[in-house]
């Protein structure tokens, strides 16, 4: 069991749900070129030349920590958006919305990625982990638990994304140096300057591992 | 960002039917692939990249490395750079390809970024990107203000009155050197194109920065048989250590007989308007001994027409050092 309850699909999302439901119906659809279809023909294996079936939501289903989610997105909703915004697990961060900072990195079928430069759309089918997905406030990971033992934060906006990176780092090709560790860290950004200490803090899981 | 049609086509011929019906593949082009998403999304969330369309390509088959018949390589477009810098015959026959890629980006946008895309990746010039300021490439005949503005990562080989704008790309530049060619297929059917063929020097017309046209699918990539006993190296030289573009960057291929070279491919990257093949330098370096002021005179005439601008003169010498280095570094 947890000991705080997860946002999921039957706690607070539920209200996110019903809001957007809401919001669907008060929205008209956007057609740019002639009528528009329904929204559950907007992703089409047909497209025709005359008509761009441009409408204000599309149906998405994720799968997120192992919850799985169907709901109606506007199509320019990043994966990172969807995970905040949408479903409100809030532990994903925003930085710079550009792939610049890391700040955003999830896993995707147990890879890192940077959820700010995916669309929610391009990623069903695939199995999505977020820093709740990782482990509880009861229960750490222990790249959480050596964060924590190490101090490898201050002021701690972008510590799941390093998290994140850092727990993908463990099943790729990295050499055992710092040096090594830094180079495929490179990609999380760190502004209060808390590197040394997250360097140490993936270190110390690398030699218990 | 613009709104958007979002599909999914269920095999390649449907993704090219509906991008064949695009007003352009270049600049402004109101269809696009995706499949990284790493540039395309970057500049979708700036309005530089506003289609009205996007096609999913992720789900094709196209994600595979497999040898060819010759012995060559073959990969796929969907291939994410990660795996490609990390495949054990990449990393055996293909080192400077390998070593070009895990120069670039940071771990997670190379997870996401592709073979393709990364062909296809935008310039990073500031006047480029924002669209408050004019731009040749983005808006033809606006103007280009880096010329007399902020043109210090801008590029001094292959410039025109109209563009500056350096190509980004670490993979092209080892690429180019391994003689990589393009294969496409398009409404009219198949082509391949030579790496050095693929994109176009800015001219008169900086919006076309490759000879795709609508509906044109890069389908893979295919590497020529390893040449036997070359020596590969890739130097990239930037304002910070990792995670950051070229100033000047360099990939060759060289092979070595009594001490003198037998054969050199060389590319530089971070300074050219396109990955930069210098047969100058190559022919300066055929038969000559492998020492340092051969190699110097061979950056010497790969710089020989260099332009610099107002704030990356800097980059000439740059250029030539670290092209100096990685033939020092690859045979010593």
């Amino acid at each position: 069991m947890h000991e705080h309850p997860r946002p999921g699909p039957s706690t607070s999302a539920e209200r996110v749900f019903f809001e957007t439901s809401e919001l669907i119906e008060k929205t008209p659809k956007v057609g740019l070129d002639g009528p528009t279809s329904p929204a559950n023909t907007s992703i089409s294996a047909q497209p025709t030349a005359s008509s761009r079936n441009i409408l204000a939501t599309v149906p998405v289903k994720l799968r997120i920590n192992g919850d799985n989610y169907e709901l109606q997105v506007d199509p320019r909703t990043t994966l990172l958006d969807f995970i905040r915004e949408t479903i409100a697990l809030t532990g994903t961060k925003k930085g710079c919305d550009h792939g610049q900072c890391g700040a955003c990195t999830v896993h995707v079928n147990g890879r890192r990625v940077n959820s700010c430069l995916s669309l929610a759309l391009m990623n069903e089918g695939q199995e999505i982990t977020t820093i709740e997905g990782l482990g509880t406030p009861g229960d750490l990971h222990p790249m959480q638990a050596s964060f924590v033992n190490c101090d490898g934060y201050q002021c701690g906006y972008c510590t799941s994304g390093q998290i994140m990176s850092a727990v993908a780092l463990l099943n790729e090709p990295c050499g055992p140096n710092d040096a090594d560790v830094k180079e495929l860290m490179s990609g999380n950004i760190c502004r209060c300057g808390a590197y040394a200490n997250i360097v140490a803090a993936i270190q110390q899981v690398r030699k218990n591992a | 960002m613009n709104t958007f049609e979002f599909i999914r086509p269920p095999d390649s011929e449907t993704a090219i039917a509906a991008s064949a019906q695009a007003n352009t593949a270049q600049q402004g082009a109101d269809v696009r692939f995706v499949a990284g998403g790493t540039t395309l999304l970057d500049l979708m969330k700036l309005n530089v990249e506003t289609p009205s369309r996007l096609i999913d390509i992720n789900q094709l088959p196209l994600d595979k490395i497999e040898s060819t018949a010759d012995g060559g390589l073959r990969i796929g477009a969907t291939v994410r750079n990660s795996d490609l810098a990390n495949h054990a015959t990449v990393q055996r026959d293909y080192l400077v390809l390998s070593q070009a890629i895990l120069a670039g980006a940071s771990a997670q946008l190379r997870n996401m970024a592709t073979t393709a895309g990364n062909l296809v990746q935008r310039t990073r010039c500031m006047y480029f990107r924002d669209t408050a300021m004019p731009c040749n490439k983005r808006e033809p005949g606006s103007g280009c203000p880096a010329i007399t503005g902020a043109n210090r990562m801008l590029a001094i080989l292959g410039t025109s009155e109209h563009c500056i704008a350096t190509n980004p790309s670490d993979m092209c530049v080892a690429m180019a050197a391994l003689e990589a060619t393009i294969h496409i297929q398009g409404p009219a059917g198949s082509r391949a194109i030579p790496i050095g063929d693929f994109h176009l020097l800015p001219g008169d017309t900086p919006d076309r920065e490759t000879v795709l046209e609508p509906g044109d699918l890069i389908t893979h990539v295919t590497l020529p048989p390893p040449v036997v006993g070359s020596k590969q190296f890739y130097l990239k030289l930037r304002d910070r250590a990792s995670y950051e573009f070229a100033l000047a960057s360099a990939a060759v291929v060289i092979n070595l007989e009594d001490g003198k070279v037998s054969r050199a491919r060389v590319a530089l990257g971070g300074v050219g308007t396109k990955p930069w093949r210098s047969r100058e330098a190559e022919a300066s370096l055929m038969g000559q001994p492998a020492n340092q002021a051969n190699f110097r005179s061979a950056a010497e005439a790969a710089l020989r027409n260099a332009k610099p601008q107002s704030e990356n003169g800097f980059k000439i010498e740059l250029a030539k050092r670290c092209l100096t280095y990685a033939l020092q570094t690859a045979t010593a």
